[in-house]
This record gives structure tokens, sequence and C-alpha cells, in this order.
């Protein structure tokens, strides 16, 4: 979605390079431009697709309708107010508690798992495999969740009837969905975590671990005082990077209301519900105002998350 | 959405910005202005002399998969008429395509398609609308544009749904009037006589579950269960009494004795809570199928379909409405799709003679069109070709019955009757509720939706 900034090299071993790097910099002064040459495509799309759109979705949400100048939080108490934006902000809600939770405990045990694993052979195929579902876009992969969740189609089907679902309409009940969604999501995302918390894993120094063995530490002992303390950040990193793509829940209940034929709301989530603001209601300042709730919530809670996790603390 | 986390950049928060500013983007994109949204009453007359002329520029027809073949019929019929065919998903399903992207074209200012097919048949209540100050989507048709000998050709009652302040804003490509399907093969080994009123049609369902469980007189897992069972039932749901009114009021005798009938046949497995476009119906009921009540397009999606429960030939009738017990036979409809042509069109007079075809010709309408022409020339040949096939058991007659009988208290307004019953009640149903216990819920749920669409509700 954001494409990458050059510099990637917040954690681990780039620290290194990158004080080799500021060395060479102060030999050469003629380099010290180059840095901004090599960021500067980066900040121009950034600002062109990422702020100003942002600004002038902020403009539009403090503006009125009708174009006749500046509405307050009228477009803010509008959409509030609307009957459906407390259920879709309670089945978002619902989808990122059950989403990130999943994450947090699944990822960090299986890459814990798959990490102390004897056979390299094993533990390259066994990630390898986490990840191949991640190769499925968003949309893709809710087509092939339709089939598996389908009590007639199901190659599982036996374990939707022993869970009592005999129908399709039965397993797409509303009070299922934030589960569903979560299952999904998870399916395809948590793959590519766990090879990233491998890799954080692998950085974690040998003379660190043997240290601990040595001192009696086992299995159990070693992940909770030493491997996950150490990987913290990169919890962190992983549960702000989820929160901003599980707020923005869109792609899975849009196709699925199509496939329910609206049984699943097309108002489900609130980016559905802006969607609808804006191509249904024909009014884009109460969909910016959702959008600019989105950015806000989303902001505050990674910000917690970043004091908490210690993300940005220098090592 | 989660897609490869690698990726992504370690910057935080310049990933959550880009998050936001993503969805920003596709306001930025669609050129949103703040002048929109204001709806105001569409613009005046211009009083046109007759059908224009085809002035040869070329035009952009969006038709859905269904109608690619009306399309093909008319570039056999007129080679070297220039016209562009496009596909897109009819606005099926409450997508509503056709709005979205029309307003999108309205921000753009241009890109409009010259005629458009839809499945739905409530679009007139949008396109006929003013939005941001551009002029409405939909041409008027019934000043000129389309002779008004080709407009009274239309069945009675036909033009309704595309009719609003008493100008025409689409032609009518088939009727969808609700009547009761039945396998006569089935009712007459069975013994059973078909029922003449709703009451009967109930009694008769709880009879087949003890005489022979597993049969079906009906379902109502669709989206459109409303406008088969309560629209029929004289439930006053959706009376769009005016441009932006509506009555809704789902407490009525009315709606509480369809909701009960339907509670009962649900109970005893006659009326079962499934889509009869589901795999699981196909699967269930394929040889089951005692009486359906439902839309005219029934016979060629369901009955006469090897995709769904493909009755042989020879078994399938039609019967008119049912009424119920002491009151006058009414009935609803289950879409009925409509041709539009674009106001903003640069050659009219060949986007009327496209539509004008497709609607009236029998290259299409009698030769391939599955559903009941909404033409009344057609109509007729329709009929007598298919009571010429010998697919059905008796004549089709009943349809064009029961096409005079659409009871005039459910209206076509902008929100979708479909989208909130099944938003509201499926899940309830499948829930275990009873529709009875529903019904106010119903009507809070239409009354939220038509306010948001800036209708007064009474």
């Amino acid at each position: 979605m954001t494409p990458n900034t050059s510099d990637g090299s917040a954690v681990g071993a780039g620290t290194r390079r990158r004080s080799a790097l500021a060395a060479l910099l102060r030999r050469r002064p003629s380099t010290r431009v180059m840095p901004y040459i090599f960021s500067a495509p980066y900040a121009i799309l950034m600002i062109a697709f990422g702020l100003l759109p942002a600004l002038y979705a902020l403009y539009l949400s403090f503006t009125k309708k009708d174009g006749s100048g500046f509405a307050g939080v009228e477009n803010y108490t509008n959409v509030m107010t609307d009957f459906r934006f407390v259920p879709a902000v309670e089945h978002v809600s619902f989808y990122i508690a059950i989403w990130l939770v999943s994450l947090i405990v699944l990822v960090t045990f299986l890459a814990l798992v798959v990490h102390s694993l004897g056979i390299k052979r094993v533990r390259t195929g066994l990630r390898t495999i986490f990840y191949l579902p991640g190769a499925l876009a968003g949309a893709s992969s809710v087509l092939l969740w339709l089939f598996l969740l389908d009590p007639t189609a199901s190659p599982v089907k036996w374990v939707l009837k022993f869970l009592g679902m005999n129908s399709f309409l039965e397993v797409v009940q509303p009070s299922h969905m934030p589960l569903i969604f979560a299952i999904v999501a998870f399916w395809a995302g948590a793959g590519g975590w766990i090879v990233i918390m491998y890799g954080a894993l692998n950085n974690i120094s040998d003379e660190v671990m043997e240290a601990a063995r040595i001192d009696g530490a086992g299995p159990i002992q070693l992940a909770l005082k030493i491997q996950i303390p150490m990987i913290r950040k990169w919890i962190t990193y992983m549960v702000i990077i989820s929160l901003a793509t599980g707020v923005q829940l869109f792609v899975e209940p849009q196709f699925l209301s199509q496939a329910t034929t609206a049984v699943i709301p097309n108002d489900y989530s609130l980016n559905q519900l802006a969607y609808q603001y804006a191509f249904k209601q024909n009014d884009f300042h109460g969909a910016s105002a959702i959008s600019i709730l989105l950015l806000v919530v989303a902001l505050a809670l990674s910000s917690i998350f970043v004091a908490r996790g210690g993300l940005f603390d220098k090592e | 959405m989660y897609g490869n986390p690698h990726a992504r950049s370690p910057r935080v928060r310049a990933g959550l910005l880009g998050g936001a500013a993503a969805m920003s983007l596709v306001l930025a994109l669609s050129g949103c202005s703040s002048d929109n949204a204001t709806t105001t009453p569409a613009p005046s007359d211009t009083t046109m002399a007759g059908p224009p002329a085809d002035n040869g520029k070329p035009i952009t027809v969006w038709v859905d998969s269904d109608r690619q073949a009306a399309a093909d019929a008319y570039t056999a019929a007129y080679p070297n008429d220039p016209v562009t065919v496009e596909v897109y998903d009819g606005g099926a399903n409450g997508s509503g395509t056709f709005r979205t992207k029309m307003q999108l074209f309205d921000q753009a200012g241009s890109g409009w398609p010259d005629v458009v097919f839809s499945t739905q048949n409530n679009d007139a209540a949008w396109a006929s609308q003013s939005q941001g100050g551009k002029d409405p989507y939909a041409a008027v048709l019934n000043n000129g544009l389309i002779p008004d000998s080709t407009l009274s050709g239309f069945a009675q009652g036909a033009l309704d749904p595309c009719t609003v302040d008493g100008k025409v804003y689409c032609l009518r490509n088939d009727l969808a009037q609700d009547v009761l399907w039945y396998n006569k093969s089935l009712m007459d080994q069975f013994g059973y006589d078909l029922p003449t009123t709703w009451e009967e049609y109930q009694a008769l369902g709880d009879k087949v579950a003890t005489e022979h469980p597993g049969y079906i007189i009906g379902a109502q897992g669709d989206a459109f269960t409303p406008e088969i069972y309560f629209w029929s039932g004289k439930c006053e749901a959706n009376h769009i009494t005016g441009a932006t009114s509506v009555t809704v009021n789902t407490d009525s005798t009315e709606c509480k004795r369809v909701a009960s009938m339907l509670d009962d046949l649900l109970a005893n497995g006659t009326v079962p809570n499934i889509s009869v476009f589901s795999p699981e119906f196909v699967q269930t009921y394929t040889d089951k199928v005692l009486m359906m009540p439902g839309p005219a397009w029934y016979g060629g999606a369901l009955f006469q379909n090897p995709d769904n429960v493909n009755t042989p030939a020879g078994q399938m009738a039609v019967a008119a409405p049912l009424p119920w017990a002491g009151e006058d036979a009414v009935t609803g409809d289950v879409g009925g799709a409509t041709w539009f042509i674009s106001s903003h069109s640069e050659n009219p007079g060949l986007a009327a003679k496209f539509a004008t075809f497709v609607t009236t010709a029998d290259d299409y309408q009698v030769d391939l069109a599955p559903g009941f022409p909404a033409f009344k020339a057609a109509e007729d040949k329709w009929l007598t070709k298919q009571d010429a096939s010998g697919y059905y058991a008796e004549s089709l007659q009943p349809l064009v019955d029961a096409g005079g009988m659409i009871w005039s208290g459910w209206g076509s307004g902008i929100f979708s009757q479909e989208a909130i019953w099944a938003k509201v009640m499926t899940p309830g149903v499948t829930a275990g509720k009873k529709l009875v216990d529903l019904l106010p819920d119903w009507q809070k749920a239409i009354s939220d939706q038509a306010k948001v669409d800036g209708y007064t509700v009474n």
C-alpha cells in the first residue's frame, strides 16, 4: 500500500551499517545530498497520494455538503448518530480484538516452535507452508473460504456439521462474522509474520542463548525470559501494522455481502459505511468524516502500543 | 488487506498515514467536489418535435452477461451501427454498480454510457434526480425521444416503476409478476387440488408436511421474499407515496397474516429458509418442488434450467396469484429489468433505436429472452412460443392475467428492500426467531434506511 522507505534499518544489524555509512558521509561531504535524492521519490509520492488526500479529507469533513462553508462537527455528528455506525464499530472492534490476540499468541508461539526444531529442512518447509496462504490477495482468499464455509460444498463439511451448522446461512450468522474474518485474516497473514519473527529470533545472539542454557534455562524459560523480551519490538510492530489494516476491513465483508446477497450487509465495517456515504448517498463529506475518525483511532491506539512496546527506544 | 508484511515499511507512522491516506485517495481520485449531494427536482421538459435522427456518432451500451444476447441480436440486425457493448454486473443483488458508476461519471463530467441495462426496477428513483447540479442521468423518454405509439405498446403498469412525476425514464425489459408455479404431475399424483386462497395454500402445506415430508411448496431464504409473499399480502412495508416520502407500517393484520403463515410453513418444513439459487436448494429439492410462488422468470431461471432444479418437460404449470380469503387477488413483482437512455448521449437517436429494439423487437424479446416480455406485442408471441414448445403442462395464460394484478401499495424507492430484508430478517429467521416477532425490527430497519436516503417516513 505504502511504498517502502529507503531507510529500512531501524533494527538490528542495520545500525552497524548505518554508522559505517555515516562515517563515509563525514569523509565525503559532497555525497550528503544523496540520501535526499534517494528518498525524494518516496517523499513526493507520499505527499501526493498520502498526505494531501488526507488533508483534503480533513477539509471535506469540516465543510458543508452543499458547499456553503465551515460545518463544524456536523458531518461527524451525522455519521456517529447514523444507525449503522455503532454496529459497524462493534463489528470492527470484535474482529480486531480476536485477530490481534490470536496473532500475538499464535504467531509468537509458532515462530518459537519452528525456531527450536532441530532439522533445518523441516524448519524451512514449515516456514514455506505457513507463508503460502499469504500469496493469495484478500478477495481470492475470501473466495476460497466461501467454499470452505458452505456446508454443501466444503471439504471439511463434517466440522461445520459437528458445530451444528447445516446451511450456509447458519454459518454466516452475524455473530459468527468477526471470528470468521479473523480466521481468514490470520490464515492469510500470519505466515508472513511467522517468517519475520523467525528472523527476529535468529537475531538473538548465540552467546546470550548459550549463557542462559548454561545457567540451566529450559526451552520454556528461554522463550519467556530471553526470546520474547528480545523480540518485543517486533511483536509491537506486528500489532501496529495489523491494527492499521484491521480498522480498514473492507474487501472481505464487501465480497461476502455480494456472495450472500446482502445477508452480510454492505455496511458491515466502517470503511464500507464510508463507501456507502461516498458512493450511495453521494456524501463525500460524511465519508471523509468516517475516514478521519478511523485515522484518529488508529493513531491513538498505535501511540499506546508504540509507547508500551518501546518501539522507538534506542538500543 | 493483510498482504505480505515483508512489503511493509517499518516506518509505523508512515504506514498508518498511508493506510488512511489510501482511503482518502479514493475520495480524491473520484474528484469529490463539495457541491454535491443536494437533490433538486428534475429540470423542466424540453419539448422535442419527434424522435431525433441518428447522427452517426458511436454509442456505448452497458448490459449484464445475460443481456449480451440482446446486444448481439442488435448487432446482427444492424451490423453497421457503431455500438460498443460493455458487460457489467447489471446492478444485481444490491451491488448498486449502475448508480455508483454514474455518480462517478457525474463527478468526472464525462464518460456516461448511452444506454444501460439494469436488473433492478427501482433505478428511476435516483436516475430521474439531479445530483450535484448535474443533469439527471436518465433521459426523459415520453417527450418525443421514444414515440408515444411505442410507449403505449407496453403492458399496462409495466412502465410504472420507470415513471416519476408523470415522466417516463426507462423502458421495461421484462415483467416479473409473481404467480403460483406448481408441478402438475406431482399434484395429480398426490391427489391435491390447487389452492385458491393463501389460507388453502397454508392448509395444503400442513398436509404435505405430514403426508409427503420433504416436498416443498415455496422458499423464503431469498432477499426478495417480501416481494413474493408480503407484497401480495398487501403489507404496507414499502408504500412510496412521493419522490421522497414513504409510508411504512408492518404492524398491520396484512403483514402479520403473511408472517405467521411463513412461520408455520417454515416450522413444518414446506417453505424452508433457503435461497432458490443456492447449491443446497438444487441438491436437496430438485425433485421435491410441489409448488413455488414466485416471479414470471422462475420458469426459465429455476424449472427450465439445467443448472437449477431442471424439471422435466410436461410437468410445470402456472396458476394465477392467490388472494387472501374474501379479498381480490393482487400480486407483487420481483425485479423486472429496465433499460435507460443517457441524457448526456451525443447520439440520442441511435440510443433510442437500440433501446427500442431490445425491448420490442421479436429478434430478442420473442426469440431469445428468457423472461416474460414487457412489450405487449412481443408478450403474445412469446407466450405462443412457450405454449408451442410443450415444456409447460398447461398454458401460461395466468402469467398475462397476473401482469395486471400488481398491487400499487408497494413502490420503487431508492433504497433496496431486498438488502434490508437480507440484513435484518434472514439472519433473524436463521437464528430461530419468528417472522411475526421480527416485524417491528423490519419496520425500524426500513424506516432507518429510508431516512438515511432522504425520505420522510410516515
